[in-house]
């Protein structure tokens, strides 16, 4: 490619740990962040969901600033930024864009018990929040297109650095556990009675969750080894807002579109990260297209059994596990997955076990009839 | 490769009116408030479309301008099929997450709507446009603080040059409790004119 | 009972948007899902919650849900037997 775009310095604020490294031995332990809560002022029984304490963000904070002027989630996206800027060293220039990827942002702030101003549940006014303490130069890009947000953010960024737009891009994801969610969702008969588990026969909905994720994205690399973004897509369904798609359509679409551009096969994929959001129907769409796509046999999970989903941070949060993956060349399990639950064979990865993964393909797909799909590649360069 | 893109077709929604191409399409009483107008503008333009009753206001209004705009183009089934969506506005969907937040407020009535919460994220609109009109292009929700000509210029061109929409249907779409506002453009190569930041926020102040 | 039908059609027609209908273009017996109102699967967790609100009838299996909302009679049949309000 011309114009290579490669991934650096991750960095995550999840309930299974505040660095990349915490949240890749848990899930090497096959530990869930997923736990029941008793959270009266969210829902009045309990439910299940993956929950990050307010006091430990609030005692991470300490070192960047004065917990009681944040909300929750900005505090999360700062902890998250803080340290991607802190590892990378990364010059903050007229050319770098800072991308903000969220579905609800601090939708907290509009809850009459909360004592922040309504104004913060504006997406420009968080986005303000996280532009003017690192004092990027340019106005934020927020991307707030359902649960493919986080993904979709790699793409935009590597499009306008590809398009000499910008030479760099901080891309930020996170969104919360909040009342109006959980609520959402459960009203929508969704959410399930324990720890999500995709693609199990015994599956019963979703568990939600929150986190915050951080990467850069340049043109340029700095190490001898570096995860290029080599291919993407974002297609619609064209179907129906909240229903996936029977025949996967929008996903297969993105699939395409990310393998076209990055001229690989099917057989070339070595690893893929699905949504897996534990629906009959999501879990049901997701088969069919990676059958169509020919990718029924490369070895898949989905997170979503450790963090829950984190709605707009998920499909970052899951890629930034895929990139250590890669590091390591190993598959990590796709928690609660047991029988399988769906029509069509896929290769769901029932242990963690080492294998060379050169090339990954993350996937999302969300209300609306959006879908994501992203392809990463490993290379390495002579010094 | 190198697409050249240009402004082919525009439409804008305000104060009661629908200007497309520099026509007024419709024009009401500025008196009376969105839903009323937009179904107005549903009467007067003849739709069978009983799924426009069920969205809420934001995704009434996205779907509205893109209909008018859409219909005052040739442009075939294929075509629509590749179309990319890019659209922008400010309040993202606070105008339903509000509707929403007061059905969760109260203890003694506490009956959320599922009708409702679907339409808690600004791009259901962009998703009802894309049933509407089997459109399976690519996709995108932004916000800013406000219209961003320059930005909307730059993505669709790297859509364009990253060989991911020939042509690209791109704009602003905003509603909250102070009013709304809405303007859409499809960059084309085929349109005649230049799509420049210049041009794009002459179309939209003139409406 | 007769009463219970045509508050059930009003109540369906606001609360599901549902424009172009009146009271008198819904038969007792026409489906509401499919080919008949042409509702779909968002309506069908609105009406769970119409239930519950008007009637105090809590449905948490979708299957069952299936059943009730048939038809105007079919539901309000269920509801005469179950309502708690």
């Amino acid at each position: 490619m011309e114009n290579p775009i490669y991934i650096q310095e991750p960095s995550l604020i999840t309930p299974l740990g505040f660095s990349v490294s915490e949240n890749v031995s848990a899930i090497e332990k096959e530990q869930s962040g997923i736990h029941e809560q008793h959270r009266t002022d969210i829902l009045d029984t309990p439910f299940y969901a993956a929950m990050i304490a307010s006091e430990k963000i609030d005692a991470t904070f300490e070192k960047l600033g004065d917990p009681s002027k944040y909300l929750k989630l900005e505090k999360m996206m700062l902890l998250s930024v803080a340290e991607t800027l802190e590892k990378s060293k990364l010059h903050i220039s007229e050319k770098t864009a800072l991308i903000i990827a969220t579905t609800k942002g601090s939708i907290d702030a509009l809850d009459p018990d909360n004592s922040f101003s309504e104004e913060r549940a504006y997406l420009p006014v968080l986005g303000n929040k996280i532009q003017s303490f690192f004092g990027f130069k340019q106005e934020p890009i927020v991307v707030s297109n359902a649960c493919v947000s986080g993904i979709l953010a790699i793409a935009i960024a590597k499009r306008l650095i590809q398009n000499n737009v910008y030479e760099n891009a901080v891309v930020v994801a996170g969104d919360l556990v909040s009342k109006f969610t959980v609520t959402g969702f459960n009203t929508f008969q969704a959410l399930s009675n324990g720890p999500c588990k995709p693609y199990s026969k015994y599956r019963n909905g979703i568990s939600i969750g929150e986190a915050a994720a951080s990467v850069v994205i340049s043109s340029e690399k700095n190490k001898t080894t570096a995860i290029e973004v080599v291919g993407d897509g974002s297609c619609n369904d064209a179907n129906h807002i909240s229903g996936p798609s029977r025949t996967g359509e929008g996903l297969l679409k993105s699939v395409q579109s990310a393998m076209q551009e990055a001229v690989i096969s099917s057989k070339d994929i070595d690893l893929i990260s699905a949504h897996g959001t534990a629906t009959i129907y999501n879990d049901e769409m997701e088969a069919i297209a990676f059958n169509r796509a020919n990718l029924q046999k490369v070895p898949l999970h989905s997170l979503k059994g450790y963090y829950g989903h984190t709605l707009g941070a998920s499909a970052l949060v899951e890629a930034i596990i895929g990139f250590e993956a890669m590091n390591q060349n190993k598959l990590f399990t796709s928690l609660g997955y047991d029988e399988s639950g769906i029509s069509e064979p896929l290769n769901i990865i029932q242990k963690v076990e080492k294998k060379t993964i050169n090339t990954f393909l993350k996937t999302a797909s969300g209300f609306g009839g959006s879908n994501a799909a992203v392809l990463f590649k490993k290379v390495a360069f002579e010094h | 490769m190198n697409i050249k893109l240009n402004i082919q077709a525009w439409c804008s929604v305000q104060n009661g009116t629908v200007i497309c191409n520099g026509k007024k399409i419709v024009s009401t009483d500025n008196e009376q408030g969105f839903s009323e107008f937009a179904k107005q503008v549903y009467k007067n333009q003849q739709w069978e479309y009983p799924k426009f009753f069920k969205m809420d206001r934001l995704s009434k209004l996205t779907f509205l301008t893109a209909e008018i705009l859409l219909k005052e183009l040739t442009i075939s089934s294929e075509e629509k099929e590749q179309l990319a969506v890019v659209l922008s506005n400010k309040s993202a969907s606070l105008d339903t997450d509000r509707k929403y937040q007061d059905s969760i407020n109260s203890i003694e009535n506490f009956y959320p709507s599922p009708a409702v919460f679907v339409y808690t994220l600004p791009n259901i609109g962009m998703g009802e446009v894309c049933i509407r009109h089997k459109i399976q292009g690519e996709n995108a929700f932004f916000v800013f603080d406000d219209f961003n000509p320059l930005f909307l210029k730059q993505y669709a061109e790297s859509l364009a040059q990253n060989n991911k929409a020939p042509q690209v249907l791109c704009g602003w779409t905003e509603i909250d409790e102070k009013g709304y506002n809405s303007f859409l453009y499809l960059a084309s190569p085929n349109g005649t004119l230049p799509h420049t930041e210049e041009t794009i926020k002459k179309l939209y102040t003139q409406s | 009972m007769d009463a219970l039908k045509q508050e059930l059609k009003e109540n369906i027609i606001e609360q599901l948007n549902l424009e172009e209908f009146t009271v008198e273009d819904i038969d007792n017996d026409d489906a509401l899902f499919g080919d008949g109102l042409g509702l779909d699967s968002i309506d069908a967790l609105e009406l769970i919650v119409m239930l519950d609100k008007d009637y105090g009838i809590k449905l948490t299996d979708p299957e069952k849900s299936k059943e009730i909302f048939q038809s105007i009679n079919v539901l309000a049949a269920y509801i005469t037997e179950h309502r708690t309000k």
